[in-house]
């Protein structure tokens, strides 16, 4: 087979997108390994800490329910600063438009990235403009990046995983992949699904009084929660027990995962997040999440069980046990 | 609790297991069923449900994959086809990944051939309908479940005058491959689970040769683990009882007869033939090509292309696993030089193939 040629399952999130990183990407441009990699960098610039992400937002339809290329472009970035427990302050904007594309679309992702930004608290301060011809260009790409203050001493990070942490998201996983998967052409199903798009920050905000019970912070995006925790697993070498009954999924999501052969835990969401908290306040991270308009529908969804080398398993709904891997190239709808 | 939920229930499942248990105690070597349906194959591993049996069962996974099946020459006149500057090729998702002898469609989709995965055959007529100016082929696979909708497609194509719509036709059949490995003397089957959605329409009334000439009994089993071990179950009882019938576990869906409608279609628009499977090799009336009536819909005889030279893949057990002899776990590329981003054989490509599942789940 050919392996020169780059592939769109190298942009999944998944194992593709990992090995791109440790084989080409990261050698070139950074010291520090992908088992390392969080989803923003911390800075220490003249004894003040600081948290620096970007993201690029390509997402096809540009507009979906729930949300469009705008609004996940503000959230998407915010949350990867929230995630290092970080508050953040200021966002840059790189648009490439290409020739063509209307106006009126561009000035309605305008509005929801200012509604937004004010949402998230958090301030454009400045941008970019490109036109590329028609045909160069998928209608409009959006970059941006952020900063943000760490205004905490706490060990937040992906390899602080440790055994009896309990697992807990903060609602429904899933509804954003398939709130984008019904609104593309040819697939037109009316799931009534909206897209979970918000800013963490002011959720990560509530749960930062934890303190060093706080361990890990992600957000599931792309390769969704099976690829997020899988990434956290191996980054602290622990075992990460999963219960599938007490996963909170939307019915219309299971049911749209079952006609297509998705599985949920594959399904990208962009209002979610993973918290690994020490078991002793598990219940109290619990109970601020569910009082908070982000977390209403927060759940155990497991625990850390054991030291390894990075195992993902889950008891199923009917108490077997199978083991959970990160997305392996796109999630591809089955056959028949 | 939805209606599905009822048999995901956990206390019946692990009753159903209980039952299996008590029944099998005692028994000095293991009771084989093979499980024909690729979307079984996932329920299996999906649910864990081999953590739930005792080890006086085993559960093989036999050829019901459709991309598994399909072989390497069907591949290459696919790639073939998508390098015609006017080619735009239609297909389910599974087989963009799926290695011919020296590409994939993936791989050309990225090199710049316009390949679009849609969810139903008729999306692809309106491509067609709408690019008068390209030849657009849809790849026909998949067994009498997906078959009938690809038969609808040709007939809407006819009935809406788009003459640029063209199938690239290798459906498979069962129960042939079936009985081939019944007569296998290397392949102790003690049961089949059979397929749930094919039996819709094929009808359960298809197993009963296998069950007069090679004495081994059949449940269609439907997909949910309720349902799988309740299959598995009426095997154990079968297979201690000394019997051999078909049975039907999956009795809210399918009927003895099937679905006549959808047979009627499928008698218009196609014709067996004898079809190649991968790793199993040709099998005598187990395929269904484009009927001679519809030959301007074959894309086949349509559109005349060179095909490169057949390759197969050296070390590749897909053809022994699709047979249920080995496990993934024993094919020497499992993991390491076979893997879903890069796979060598078509059992670790498509959602439902054995090497995937195993890979996903199973590890």
């Amino acid at each position: 087979m050919n392996n020169d040629l780059i592939l769109l399952g190298h942009g999944s999130g998944g194992r593709l997108s990992h090995q791109l990183l440790e084989e080409l990407i990261i050698p070139q441009l950074s010291s520090v390994p992908v088992a390392g990699q969080n989803d923003a960098a911390l800075l220490n610039i003249g004894g003040i800490k600081l948290a620096f992400s970007t993201d690029s937002y390509v997402v096809d339809p540009i507009f979906f329910p729930g949300g469009n290329i705008g609004d996940l472009a503000i959230n998407g970035t915010v949350n990867d600063l929230a995630m290092m427990g970080a508050r953040p302050l200021c966002l840059s904007v790189g648009f490439i438009l290409e020739e063509g594309f209307s106006k009126e679309e561009l000035a309605r992702i305008l509005a929801s990235m200012r509604e937004a930004a004010e949402a998230a608290g958090v301030a454009i301060v400045t941008g970019d403009t490109k036109v590329v011809p028609k045909g160069k260009g998928d209608r409009i790409f959006i970059n941006t990046s952020g900063i943000g203050a760490v205004e905490h001493n706490l060990q937040i990070d992906g390899a602080s995983a440790q055994v009896g942490d309990k697992v807990i998201v903060n609602g429904c996983i899933g509804d954003h992949g398939i709130a984008v998967l019904s609104a593309r052409e040819g697939l037109e199903i009316d799931s009534g699904i909206q897209s979970d798009s918000a800013a963490l920050n002011g959720l990560v905000t509530s749960l930062l009084p934890l303190g060093s019970a706080l361990h890990v912070l992600r957000d599931p995006t792309r390769g969704g929660v099976a690829t997020t925790l899988k990434e956290i697993a191996l980054q602290s070498g622990v075992t990460v027990t999963l219960d599938e009954k007490s996963l909170p999924i939307n019915p219309g999501v299971k049911g749209v995962c079952s006609i297509l052969g998705l599985d949920p835990l594959y399904v990208a969401n962009e209002g979610k997040l993973l918290a690994f908290v020490a078991p002793e306040r598990a219940e109290e991270a619990l109970a601020v999440m569910r009082r908070h308009p982000l977390g209403e529908d927060a759940a155990i969804i497991g625990e850390v069980t054991g030291t390894s080398s990075g195992k993902v398993q889950m008891e199923t709904v009917v108490g077997g046990v199978r083991g959970v891997e990160m997305l392996a190239g796109e999630q591809l709808p089955r056959i028949c | 609790m939805n209606y599905s939920d009822s048999f995901r229930d956990k206390e019946l499942v692990q009753g159903l297991a209980r039952r299996i248990a008590e029944l099998t105690k005692g028994l000095d070597k293991p009771l084989v069923f093979m499980e024909v349906c690729g979307t079984h194959t996932m329920a299996i591993y999906q649910f864990g449900l081999r953590s739930l049996l005792p080890p006086q069962v085993k559960l093989i996974s036999g050829p019901g994959c459709p991309v598994c099946v399909t072989p390497n020459s069907y591949l290459d006149r696919a790639i073939a086809l998508c390098r015609l500057p006017d080619v735009v090729i239609t297909t389910f998702g599974d087989m963009l990944r799926v290695p011919g002898s020296s590409s994939s469609l993936m791989e050309e989709r990225a090199k710049g051939a316009d390949i679009r995965v849609v969810y139903s055959p008729l999306d692809a007529v309106q491509i067609a309908a709408r690019n008068p100016g390209k030849r657009v082929v849809f790849l026909g696979v998949g067994f009498e479940t997906t078959a009938p909708t690809i038969a609808g497609s040709i007939l809407a194509a006819e009935a809406q005058g788009v003459t640029n719509y063209f199938v690239l036709a290798s459906h498979k059949t069962m129960p042939q491959p079936m009985a081939i490995l019944s007569a296998d003397p290397e392949l102790q089957v003690d049961g089949y689970l059979c397929p749930a959605h094919v039996s819709a329409i094929i009808g359960a009334d298809a197993y009963r040769f296998l069950c007069e000439e090679y004495k081994v009994p059949c449940v269609v089993t439907g997909f949910e683990p309720a349902d799988v071990l309740q299959g598995v179950e009426l095997l154990v009882r079968q297979a201690l009882a000394g019997e051999s019938k078909v049975e039907i576990q999956y009795s809210r869906v399918v009927r003895w007869e099937g679905n006549a409608k959808a047979q009627a279609m499928l008698a218009d628009v196609f014709t067996p033939f004898d079809a190649p499977w991968r790793g199993i090799g040709v099998l005598p009336g187990s395929g269904l090509r484009i009927a001679d009536k519809y030959a301007a819909f074959d894309a086949e005889l349509a559109i005349p292309v060179q095909v490169e030279e057949l390759k197969e893949h050296k070390g590749c057990l897909c053809g022994e696993i699709l047979k249920g002899k080995v496990s993934p776990f024993d094919c020497p590329l499992f993991g390491g030089k076979c893997t879903p981003e890069s796979p060598v054989g078509a059992c670790m490509v498509s959602s439902e193939g054995t090497c995937a599942a195993a890979y996903k789940y199973g590890r």
